[in-house]
């Protein structure tokens, strides 16, 4: 078996279950419990979350527990907008965001709020300048990804963040999911107000994630209730699945510090043996790019059919992003980038982690190519 | 060549006459019981210096550290050369090249402590200073302000080069003003008197009335933790957690509510004392400031230290609150001493009380009930807690993340 499918969700490291495993049973208490039950339970709950801060280089009371990656965006996008709507109603995003920061401003269009989703270019990248003429005096929120979840663009946070650090009413939020690991936390990053973070994305739990938010900063809560996390975010503490995160974060942080070429090495030998198979069309920009995700098109293949191939053959990647396969559409973020319906509607992704063994390529390309040599024989096309 | 030492400063010791090799050891083992986690550096005492090596360590980590340490002045990054004019020279040209921040001006400080040494130290620093111009571009001297200064400091053992100064903690070393009970009650105050106790080098135990059921459990953990981030500055420090509940009741069905917070501290004070001489320990010290709330007028304290011969030490007597707010932040116990948990003076705390008690009317008050075997209960039943920088709970709890 060959888990290629990484960007989807990654397999929890057995560290981070046996934690979870532990906290769970001994520290089942609700923190907010006076006995010393709770109390144990709060000073767990502080402990990771300090432990946390000091990994993303933030201090503990800039970190908001969430359920994960939709939960943060949401947090974050519409939380921002809300808060600061009297300020000014003007909102920009760009147009490869995942779904769950690219609805929430669809729905906040709805609320009467103004838009401006930029444009990408054939990378899906977007550019410092779109930005700069975009952002208008009633600016509240930029929105902009950090690492692209289909091609693996990398975003210029940095110059993003520099240019909008003096403007003290527009917030800069970073969707950050993608990016743990791969790329540096945008958290320390001048000008970055908020930053969203998935622990299932690097070895963690489902259902666990946090938001960054920036001291001095404020957000219409989601989800109101007793005033957890601040105020923020109500809902009695997930106080295992916060501590597993934190293990979650230090075992990726250290693994990528003590071997930063690893993924990107596994991503050349790939790209390096797909680029000599016939018909295979390389999306995944050459540079700027993640060093965990592979994009390709197979243009006449309809990509279900080769995802179901391989799997059958124990190799799992992906078509487009997984949480939004049961569209049968072109992908937007690969037409935003101006890819054609072609390229778009032939997308497969292959997605890394430390978890990857180089002999698990060699074993991949075999199969694809064997996979490419049925299904083509079957469909009536000759390789040459 | 590597600027591969750090060179210790201890303004204040050095006037300490025939005491001072005590204090530079005490200094030295302190010193080294601070750098427990860095398992290369290597702590060296020479004649009116302490110099790390860095070895395999980070330099900013081990500063970060010593910059806490009490009774260092200052600390500069050196280096250590033979007595050669030439070594002296490179040696010079590479602090002045590790310096950084593109420095456009240059002293050069010599001292000749090694008199055998042929050439003299207005005659060494010219010389010295000629080479790091000769070999910068754009680089001149000042010898008022300048950008970067090199001290030169010719020993028998060799030479060492140093640049710039980084501001410690200073104060004394710990352990060398023997020891204070302090009273800790969770506050934002007395945390900070008891950093400030130990910076001029007293070891402090810690005393805390505790009064189960009307305070809870997290009160106690507050005062538990404010202990532990001391700790954290004085070694380990033993913390004494007194029950006083059935005190507090007493008083309350005796006393009248006015009387009620002065008899209280009088009884505190009472307890504090009997555990200080049970532990031999010479003094008392607080967090009170005159004048802030009504138990710290003077008439309070008169009216207070009544009841004990001991010294009463207040190092936050004469400071304003927000200078003692600062101080509770820097130090990193503000953000613990502000978490909204009860005290017992907060719980039986009367909204009538006299803020300015008489002496008589406070002992004819208290002599109508019988206080002596509880204050003596309270005693025998103190819960004695050695608090470290680590303890096993958090040991547990840290493995888990």
């Amino acid at each position: 078996m060959v888990y290629l499918d990484n960007s989807a969700t990654t397999k929890p490291y057995q560290q981070v279950v046996e934690t979870f495993q532990e906290a769970v049973n001994q520290y089942y208490a609700n923190p907010s419990s006076l006995h010393h039950l709770g109390k144990e339970a709060e000073a767990l709950l502080h402990k990771a979350r300090t432990a946390i801060g000091d990994w993303v280089g933030a201090e503990a009371s800039e970190i908001i527990f969430t359920s994960g990656g939709t939960e943060g965006n949401n947090l974050a996008i519409k939380g921002i907008a809300m808060q600061y709507a009297q300020r000014g109603k003007h909102l920009i995003t760009t147009k490869v965001e995942h779904p769950s920061v690219k609805e929430p401003f669809v729905f906040l269009e709805q609320l009467g709020f103004d838009v401006t989703y930029l444009p990408v270019d054939e990378e899906g990248r977007v550019s410092l300048q779109a930005v700069k003429e975009a952002v208008r005096k009633d600016t509240i929120l930029v929105s902009i990804m950090s690492v692209n979840n289909e091609l693996g663009t990398l975003q210029p946070i940095e110059e993003i963040g520099n240019y909008l650090k003096s403007r003290t009413t527009t917030h800069f939020h970073v969707d950050h999911v993608q990016g743990v690991g791969k790329r540096k936390i945008p958290t320390k990053i001048d000008g970055v107000d908020l930053c969203t973070i998935s622990a299932h994305k690097f070895h963690g739990l489902k259902g666990t994630g946090l938001l960054y938010v920036r001291k001095g900063l404020d957000l219409a809560p989601l989800l109101h209730g007793g005033a957890h996390e601040q105020g923020w975010r109500s809902g009695t503490e997930n106080v295992a699945g916060a501590v597993a995160m934190a293990k979650a974060l230090r075992l990726t942080l250290t693994q990528a510090k003590e071997d930063p070429l690893y993924l990107e090495h596994l991503k050349q030998r790939l790209l390096t043996e797909l680029q000599l198979i016939d018909g295979v069309v390389v999306n995944t920009p050459a540079t700027n790019s993640a060093p965990h995700i592979v994009n390709i098109s197979i243009p006449g293949l309809k990509p279900e059919v080769l995802v179901q191939s391989l799997t059958d053959n124990g190799i799992h990647v992906s078509t487009k992003s997984a949480c939004s396969t049961k569209l049968f559409e072109p992908s937007p973020v690969l037409m935003a980038a101006g890819l054609g319906e072609e390229l778009a509607s032939s997308a497969i992704r292959i997605s890394l982690s430390f978890l990857n063994r180089p002999e698990e390529i060699e074993t991949f390309i075999d199969t694809l190519k064997q996979s490419l040599r049925e299904l083509r024989q079957v469909m009536g096309e000759t390789t040459t | 060549m590597k600027l591969d030492h750090i060179l210790v400063r201890y303004g204040e010791l050095a006037l300490k006459g025939k005491n001072r090799s005590a204090f530079e050891n005490k200094l030295k083992e302190n010193i080294i019981h601070a750098l427990k986690g860095h398992p290369t550096a290597r702590t060296k005492k020479t004649y009116g210096r302490i110099l790390v090596e860095i070895n395999e360590e980070d330099p900013d980590e081990l500063i970060a550290k010593l910059k806490h340490v009490f009774g260092i002045s200052s600390l500069s990054f050196a280096l250590k050369v033979p007595n050669d004019v030439e070594e002296m020279k490179a040696g010079a040209l590479q602090a002045f090249h590790e310096a950084g921040g593109n420095p456009k001006t240059l002293k050069i400080k010599a001292r000749r402590a090694y008199k055998h040494f042929p050439i003299g130290s207005e005659q060494l620093a010219p010389e010295i200073g000629a080479h790091v111009l000769r070999n910068t571009e754009g680089v001149g001297v000042d010898l008022k302000n300048p950008d970067v200064l090199i001290q030169v400091e010719v020993r028998e053992q060799g030479t060492y080069i140093s640049y710039g100064k980084i501001e410690a903690v200073g104060g004394l070393p710990l352990g060398t003003s023997g020891k204070v009970l302090l009273m800790l009650s969770g506050g934002i105050d007395s945390p900070v008197a008891g950093y400030k106790l130990m910076r001029r080098g007293t070891k402090v135990e810690a005393i805390h009335f505790h009064t189960p059921p009307y305070t809870n459990e997290r009160a106690r953990q507050k005062v538990e933790d404010l202990t532990q981030i001391l700790a954290t500055y004085g070694g380990t420090i033993r913390l004494h957690v007194v029950p006083f509940t059935e005190m507090q009741i007493a008083m309350k069905e005796h006393i009248p509510s006015q009387y009620m917070m002065t008899v209280m501290r009088r009884m505190m004070m009472r307890i504090a004392e009997r555990i200080a001489e049970r532990e031999d320990i010479l003094a008392i010290g607080n967090g009170e400031n005159l004048g802030q709330v009504a138990s710290q007028t003077l008439e309070s304290m008169n009216a207070i230290n009544e009841v004990t011969t001991l010294p009463i030490l207040r190092p936050l007597l004469s400071d304003d609150k927000q200078e003692v707010i600062d101080v509770a932040h820097s130090i990193g116990t503000y953000e613990t001493s502000i978490l909204p948990h009860e005290d017992c003076c907060t719980v039986f705390a009367p909204t009538d009380a006299k803020t300015k008690p008489k002496r008589e009317k406070v002992s004819a008050i208290e002599s109508s009930f019988q206080f002596s075997d509880l204050v003596e209960d309270a005693v025998t039943r103190t819960e004695t807690l050695a608090i470290t920088r680590e303890n096993k709970r958090d040991q547990k709890m840290d493995e888990l993340l």
